[in-house]
């Protein structure tokens, strides 16, 4: 490409710019992501990635405008579609399973039924962390000391104490036979994010870390932390099929981190068809697929009345055990 | 050595044209971001991301373009509190210490050299601690846990006694302030929420960047209008750098602050505004000899300069090595990275050496072409001056809303800056400084963090606070900080009673 071909690219990427700043949607003429975060994280990520395929592959013609909403994990962009938006066709949010345990602890203004759910694209893996010195080789030597003394290690992670890391560690616990009296002694540290966690346990600072695989890939693949568990269905593809599961070594849990949209509670049928159709769209794309797995996620799909379903059954599933472990009343 | 050749072919990559370009045209947009208030890096970079996408650059052209701007910011922040008394984005608070004294006395054009210079010293030297120990000061950025982050945000916070001017019980009040505002907001350990009023605005608490512009813009605008000598009422004179070259550059403090600035800024979670406040106070301490800091002394204006562009550089260590985001706008890029594929983390040295030393390089560049186009721009800066207050301040007002606004799409942000504005507006009427209150109000979140998170690792035992040498260490120079005020104060009264008494 020359100079002069770029520069051109130049002008017309600041006017997109400026076109971007004018006003909102997705099915609509403006297609609009909230990310209920900060720029930088996941769900940020989420917007940004999708918005930019979505107009990559045609299925919008305009470019995604990024909104960001940052506020208490999501409520706040969640309190504004719920007031403002709810028929707005134009506007998907991005949502993962943080959020649904958010909505299930009850700290969102509304259930999940005040939104429609249009999809997911992929989830990412949770992962039980060690330094690679450590004297616990798998999980099964973690948990038989963690049985013995609940404040044996000190725990963390990128959420805090009942949010979806804590929790996805307590699943684990819980299937090993632990009772509510000892989760609760579990020590738990919450940082900034997984990266942070997980330099904090480098440093010595806590045992253990239990996060998103794709974020501290890194660290698994220098070897300087040992993965315990994946807490996956079963093995990952790629480059991380050496991990074994949790469920192979006897521990029941599955907990992932999925990656997908809601939008309006009141968004026409059509509109809303639209979006899952879309959505759909570019997941079949082989992008999509690179994308994802180049940072971490695992391609993963569900759409539609089937995701609603899948949306309302998680809210409840995290409901009962947020209960059961006292996080909620 | 090898990193000499890295650095060439680092160098083969940032002079080629087209990046070249790049880095011009993201210094001089991260100039105008910084400068006008209330847009800082953080946002400056999130909304040029779009346009890396759509011109479809390419992982080292967008790492860039984005870092350009990154340093651009740093540079373009101090503009507006040299000129007109409000930063223009966190770091530039401690600039408006000396630099709008200066400008007042007619050396607005001085103050913006001395700090072009200073930034470009401290953003260089910063950027040769990146190239020749990133990988050594990642592991040492460890050792860093919950207690340490502690004694240092508690050093620091004992620091804000230093910066206040005037009445100590003022500077005393403004910072505890500071600190209850700081608690405002969901319990990051607990998920309780605190002073929020069930109003889900206030959850995530107070925005800074909200408050930073109500205590100052807002307020600015106030004092003018009922007082109109407020600010500036006077024309102030301005025009050329008058000062030889000589007088304009002040190695030791440079230097000195540079060093800090870059070593707080490899710790993740400090940042650029602790660096520049230590960097000011750290100068104060050591050289205010005539007591001339605060009335417009040039080293107040060169060492928080030096230290919030060193800590910027500082920065990227950790974003870079750990995939650690030290501050804000390191998130943001560290965001980007991952949507263009790029892993950050321990791995990224050795997988992608010709993006990481070609960004290492385009920072080197970027550095110089800040200051080749920043002193030259001082005369036009400086001639904003000579705009009568009452079209600069409405306009200033009107930025500060839209900017604001176009950033978090919330009226609520509005109403708050404006309530803040009106409690900086009475503080500044009776006598108080809004540093030490926006310090607390920053210092406040992460000290009581890590306090919590020392408390849950140990359970409950506050021995853990003091179980390290390295928190011990910085836990007594808190001390020594306090008891050396204390006996000042008092040898200062007893001498006052003294020279009272017949």
């Amino acid at each position: 490409m020359t100079i002069r071909t770029k520069l051109g690219l130049a002008l017309k990427g600041a006017l997109v710019l400026g076109a971007a700043f004018a006003v909102s949607g997705f099915a609509g003429p403006k297609p609009e992501c909230i990310a209920p975060a900060a720029p930088g994280g996941g769900w940020d990520f989420t917007c940004r990635t999708v918005g930019r395929l979505l107009q990559e592959l045609k299925i919008v013609d305009r470019p995604v405008q990024v909104v960001n909403m940052p506020g208490a994990v999501g409520a706040v962009a969640f309190a504004h579609v719920a007031e403002n938006r709810s028929k707005d066709g134009n506007l998907i949010v991005a949502a993962s399973s943080v959020g649904m345990t958010q909505i299930a602890q009850r700290r969102y203004p509304g259930d999940a039924d005040k939104m429609r759910w249009v999809g997911m694209l992929g989830a990412d893996a949770g992962v039980v962390l060690v330094k690679a010195d450590s004297p616990y080789k798998t999980l099964g030597d973690l948990i038989t000391a963690m049985k013995g003394n609940p404040a044996v290690a000190v725990t963390g992670g990128s959420s805090g104490a009942g949010g979806y890391d804590h929790l996805r560690l307590l699943l684990v616990a819980r299937a090993a036979g632990m009772g509510a009296a000892d989760l609760r002694k579990i020590r738990w540290v919450q940082f900034d994010g997984g990266s942070t966690a997980v330099t904090q346990m480098l440093g010595g600072h806590i045992g253990v870390v239990t996060t998103d695989l794709g974020e501290i890939s890194g660290f698994v693949e220098s070897g300087q932390v040992r993965a315990l568990a994946v807490l996956t269905q079963d093995r990952l593809p790629g480059k991380f099929a050496n991990l074994p599961t949790a469920r192979e070594q006897g521990f029941d849990v599955v907990g992932l981190n999925w990656r997908g949209f809601y939008t309006g509670g009141q968004v026409a049928d059509g509109d809303y068809d639209k979006m899952v159709a879309g959505l759909k769209r570019l997941y079949d794309s082989p992008e999509w697929k690179e994308t994802a797995q180049k940072s971490g996620l695992t391609p993963m799909w569900s759409g539609g009345k089937e995701f609603e379903a899948f949306a309302r059954k998680s809210v409840n599933d995290l409901r009962e055990l947020s209960r059961d472990i006292g996080v909620i009343k | 050595m090898d990193i000499v050749s890295s650095l060439g072919s680092g160098f083969g990559v940032a002079l080629q044209p087209y990046n070249l370009g790049l880095a011009v045209i993201g210094c001089f947009l991260g100039t105008v971001i910084g400068a006008l208030p209330g847009i800082g890096p953080v946002n400056g970079i999130a909304i040029l991301i779009p346009l890396a996408f759509s011109l479809k650059l390419t992982p080292i052209e967008s790492m860039i373009l984005l870092t350009s701007v990154y340093y651009g910011t740093m540079f373009g922040g101090r503009i507006s509190s040299i000129l007109l008394n409000i930063p223009g984005d966190a770091p530039a608070v401690m600039t408006c210490l000396d630099g709008y004294p200066m400008a007042l006395k007619g050396r607005a054009a001085d103050a913006l050299a001395i700090s072009a210079i200073s930034s470009f010293v401290g953003g260089t030297l910063a950027t040769i601690g990146l190239t020749i120990c990133a990988p050594l000061l990642a592991s040492a950025a460890i050792y860093f846990g919950p207690p340490e982050y502690f004694a240092l945000f508690v050093l620091a916070v004992v620091a804000v006694g230093g910066v206040g001017t005037g009445n100590p019980a003022k500077t005393l009040i403004a910072g505890i302030l500071g600190l209850v505002l700081s608690t405002v907001g969901i319990d990051p350990a607990s998920g309780v929420p605190r002073f929020t009023f069930d109003s889900f605005e206030l959850y995530d608490g107070i925005d800074f960047v909200v408050a930073a512009i109500g205590l100052f813009a807002i307020s600015e605008f106030l004092m003018f209008l009922t007082d109109r000598e407020g600010g500036q009422g006077k024309r102030l004179p301005v025009g050329q750098i008058r000062s030889s070259f000589r007088d304009l550059i002040f190695p030791a403090a440079t230097l000195r602050s540079s060093a800090l600035g870059f070593v707080i800024g490899v710790l993740p979670g400090a940042g650029a505004t602790m660096a520049s406040f230590l960097g000011y106070t750290l100068e104060k301490k050591l050289s205010d000899k005539d007591g001339t800091f605060g009335k417009g002394d040039p080293r107040g204006v060169a060492a928080p300069e030096a230290a919030d562009n060193a800590a910027a550089g500082g920065n990227l260590v950790p974003m870079l090595t750990l995939g650690i985001p030290g501050s804000g706008a390191t998130a943001i890029m560290l965001g980007m990275l991952v949507t263009l594929n790029i892993q950050p983390g321990p791995l990224l040295f050795e997988r992608q050496p010709e993006l990481i030393w070609g960004l290492v390089a385009a920072l080197y560049v970027s550095n110089f072409i800040l200051l080749v186009m920043n002193i030259p721009l001082v005369g036009v800066f400086a001639r904003l001056l000579t705009i009568p207050t009452r079209y600069l301040m409405p306009f200033v007002v009107v930025v500060s809303y839209v900017g604001v606004y176009s950033i978090s799409n919330s009226p609520f942000d509005l109403l708050l800056m404006t309530l803040f504005g009106i409690l900086g507006f009475v503080m500044r009427k009776m006598g108080f400084s809004m540093i030490p209150l926006v310090l607390g109000m920053l210092l406040g979140g992460p000290m009581e963090q890590n306090l919590r998170r020392a408390m849950q690792a140990s359970g409950g035992d506050w021995a853990i606070l003091v179980q390290s040498p390295l928190s011990v260490g910085l836990h007594v120079v808190s001390i020594a900080m306090i008891a050396a005020a204390v006996t000042f104060e008092l040898r200062g009264r007893r001498r006052a009673r003294a020279a009272a008494a017949p």
